[in-house]
């Protein structure tokens, strides 16, 4: 690996890309400029090839691929359950929302059962890294757009809900939380404190973090206007979550499709009118609230029961009963050497995660392991789509706009 | 009668015999084309006033190897006002693994189609970009084929420490 | 006189040189932006307020790799990546550190397959690992003062 090899596989030739780039690129009137893959702006490893016209885009050709991990070919060398763990790591900042695709998708695939106090746990830990992913967004945003202050009192509000995690799981970030018939393990006894501790805090900092960044002028003039697009065509490209919302187009799985009981809960989907920078900032802000309110009224629902299917032969049964039963023990030896078996047939599941539909494609054969699963991400439709908000802006503007589509790379490529 | 059944009505009273089979599972339909009725049957589904399937969800492949025939392009249609998912699939022989690009039809079908190419080796003709776009671009192979190995490494524990220790290319410096 | 007999231990000056330069090493140390993965939100979380890294020198992440002294490798190495990551390397002035952050960059990880490489000393030569999926903050600066008192360690030739 060096750097006479590196020369040979990085470079990119104008003839690669002479259908993609403008006439005047090939006479050399425009320039071609490599933006990446380690840029101080980019979320992730993402590549961007750049034709400028002095400070002006042109067109750009977006390259990605640095992350990707080979995931969905290294789940079908793994039983469902094992497979799950290689899902929090898609999407690195809505670990949770994938589990749930994940076991949405294999449960819908075994029909499998997930009672009632389970679903609504999924749901508020669903919300929880709903807010956790779009604080993030804040901090990255508003970094990448000059104000700095704004991400470290994100990351502040962050520590709360990572706290939360941890004292669930024992892991912050990474949970593996959510299983295929419901969660790993019940909830410990300060969850609920803590959540309502944190639902009380958060409004007055939503206000504080709208009020940094909504009435100034430098923001308003990096955002109102810039990188905008219309619902159509927002559609036509993929776009999904807050970046379709802020086109316009009402669309929201949880309300059109809804999972895990989330018909049940009552919150608002807010809809922009231009489709432009200033307006996917402030859906994610207020999406933060709305998630708050389902929170409060999950929390409130919650039910005593179990929090996990007792179906044995997908769910392993409680320790304590091995000692006792003989079907716990040939369950618990079943699935621990084998694995349950799905039935052959394929599924597709979609959720809402921060990003837009995250879409799970799985494909049973009758064996322990999945033979494909592809996950539709939403980063990937939305990256696509940055040439077609780009054009024509500022080369600084192009920072503004990634960041206010909020890919993760992790989920492009995965 | 729901938009699924009006769909699967005009797809199979157009397309007759291009219609391969229509499967429902887990109460969600797909179905079965023949790979010359996709950029139709995607026009149709697009362009109908009742249907208005506006939104590629997912488009994906499917190795069946050593099955015959062997791949699958998977295609998930959504329509945003009438709610529903629909499920297109063209099975695809070896020999025979090419398909028209929807990207006509879909414009986010462009990536999609590219992954599926870098990723399978299915070529989509009509495509306006068709090269790599998850490997790098002189990498050799498909990967999520089935007859591609996973390429792991032999996991290092103490009995094998040093063997793989001496095979591994550590850089210096 | 006085002047000889102050400068006639120049063996201890040289040592005292070598520690000075080595404390100041460690006092400014700047980390390259290089947060690929999941460990990048861990690195940039242990920035940020609760586990504040400028504690320790490491005020800014600078994004040109001319201007920094320490690679942390932050999330998974892809076949694509690894010579983006060496010119990168190559293009950092000596004296100049690599931290492997987490599991993925330091053996692979959960992640064993073709697209992966598994660890990052097979492209760069690394100097302090930091296991963790991803590490917790702590980890992370529990890693960096090891690195700490590995520089403190080195001689006065190591990067000349």
């Amino acid at each position: 690996m060096d750097t006479e090899n590196s020369k040979q596989v990085m470079d990119t030739t104008l003839e690669e890309l002479r259908h993609l780039v403008s006439d005047r690129a090939l006479e050399g009137e425009t320039m071609l400029l490599n933006m990446g893959p380690q840029h101080p702006s980019t979320h992730g490893v993402l590549r961007l090839l750049l034709e400028l016209d002095g400070e002006r885009v042109v067109n750009c050709v977006p390259d990605i691929g640095f992350l990707h991990t080979g995931i969905e070919k290294n789940m079908e060398a793994k039983t469902f359950t094992k497979a799950l763990v290689m899902t929090d790591r898609m999407d690195y900042l809505n670990n949770l929302g994938n589990n749930l695709c994940y076991c949405l998708a294999l449960e819908k695939l075994v029909d499998l059962d997930v009672p009632e106090r389970a679903q609504v746990m999924r749901v508020i830990l669903v919300e929880l890294q709903r807010i956790a992913s779009h604080l993030v967004f804040l901090a990255s945003h508003a970094l990448d757009t000059g104000a700095m202050s704004v991400f470290l009192y994100c990351f502040r509000e962050r520590e709360l809900i990572l706290d939360i995690f941890e004292m669930c799981s024992g892991q912050r970030m990474m949970t593996s939380y959510i299983r295929p018939g419901g969660l790993w393990r019940d909830t410990p006894e300060g969850f609920e404190d803590a959540v309502r501790n944190f639902v009380r805090i958060l409004p007055k900092r939503l206000k504080q973090y709208s009020d940094l960044l909504s009435k100034n002028p430098i923001y308003l003039s990096r955002s109102k206007g810039i990188g905008s697009i219309s619902g159509e065509d927002a559609v036509r490209w993929g776009l999904t979550g807050p970046n379709l919302r802020a086109s316009g187009v009402a669309f929201d799985l949880r309300k059109s499709n809804p999972y895990s009981g989330y018909e049940n809960y009552d919150f608002d989907v807010p809809v922009g009118t231009n489709g432009d920078v200033y307006d996917r900032f402030r859906m994610r802000l207020q999406e933060m609230a709305q998630s708050l309110r389902i929170v409060e009224q999950a929390l409130d629902r919650l039910p005593a029961g179990p929090f996990r299917s007792d179906n044995r032969k997908f769910v392993p049964p409680p320790r304590s009963e091995l000692g006792t039963s003989m079907e716990a023990l040939i369950h618990h030896f079943k699935l621990w050497t084998e694995g349950f078996s799905a039935p052959e047939g394929e599924v597709y599941v979609a959720v809402e995660s921060p990003r837009g539909e995250l879409g799970c494609y799985l494909v049973g054969d009758g064996g322990p392991k999945p033979y494909r699963v592809h996950f539709r991400t939403p980063s990937f439709a939305a990256i696509q789509a940055i040439p077609v908000l780009i054009r024509g802006f500022l080369v600084a503007d192009i920072v503004a706009v990634i960041s206010s589509l909020d890919p993760i790379l992790g989920d492009a490529d995965r | 009668m729901s938009v699924i059944h009006r769909a699967v009505e005009t797809l199979q009273k157009t397309l007759k015999n291009k219609v391969l089979s229509v499967d429902t599972f887990r109460d969600q339909t797909t179905v079965d084309l023949d790979r010359a009725a996709i950029l139709d049957a995607c026009k149709m589904l697009h362009d109908d006033e009742a249907l208005q399937f506006d939104f590629l969800a997912a488009l994906t492949a499917v190795d069946y190897w050593p099955k015959e025939p062997r791949f699958a392009v998977v295609y998930q249609l959504y329509s945003i006002p009438n709610r529903v998912f629909l499920g297109l699939r063209v099975p695809l022989k070896s020999e025979a693994a090419e398909v028209d690009s929807v990207e006509s039809v879909y414009s986010n079908a462009n990536w999609h189609e590219r992954e599926v190419f870098d990723l399978f080796g299915i070529d989509f003709k009509g495509h306006s970009d068709l090269r790599r776009i998850l490997m790098p671009k002189d990498w050799e192979g498909h990967p999520l084929r089935k007859d591609y190995p996973l390429g792991y490494e032999e996991v290092q524990f103490s009995f094998n420490y040093d063997e793989i220790d001496d095979q591994k290319p550590y850089a210096k410096e | 006189m006085g002047l000889e007999s102050k400068l006639g231990n120049m063996g201890v000056v040289t040592t005292t040189l070598e520690q000075v330069v080595n404390w100041s090493r460690t006092r400014a140390m700047w980390p390259m932006l290089f947060g690929l993965a999941c460990c990048a939100i861990e690195m940039m979380a242990a920035q940020a307020s609760d586990y504040d890294m400028s504690r320790f020198g490491m005020e800014l992440m600078r994004a040109s790799p001319r201007q920094s002294d320490l690679m942390i490798v932050a999330g998974r190495v892809t076949r694509k990546m690894g010579p983006v990551l060496r010119r990168l390397y190559d293009q950092m002035p000596d004296p100049k550190w690599v931290l492997a952050m987490g599991d993925c960059c330091s053996c692979g990880g959960v992640f064993n397959n073709y697209a992966i490489v598994p660890g990052v000393d097979e492209i760069v030569p690394v100097d302090v690992y930091v296991a963790g999926c991803p590490p917790r903050p702590e980890g992370l600066i529990h890693g960096i003062l090891t690195l700490y008192e590995k520089v403190k360690g080195e001689g006065i030739k190591t990067w000349a």
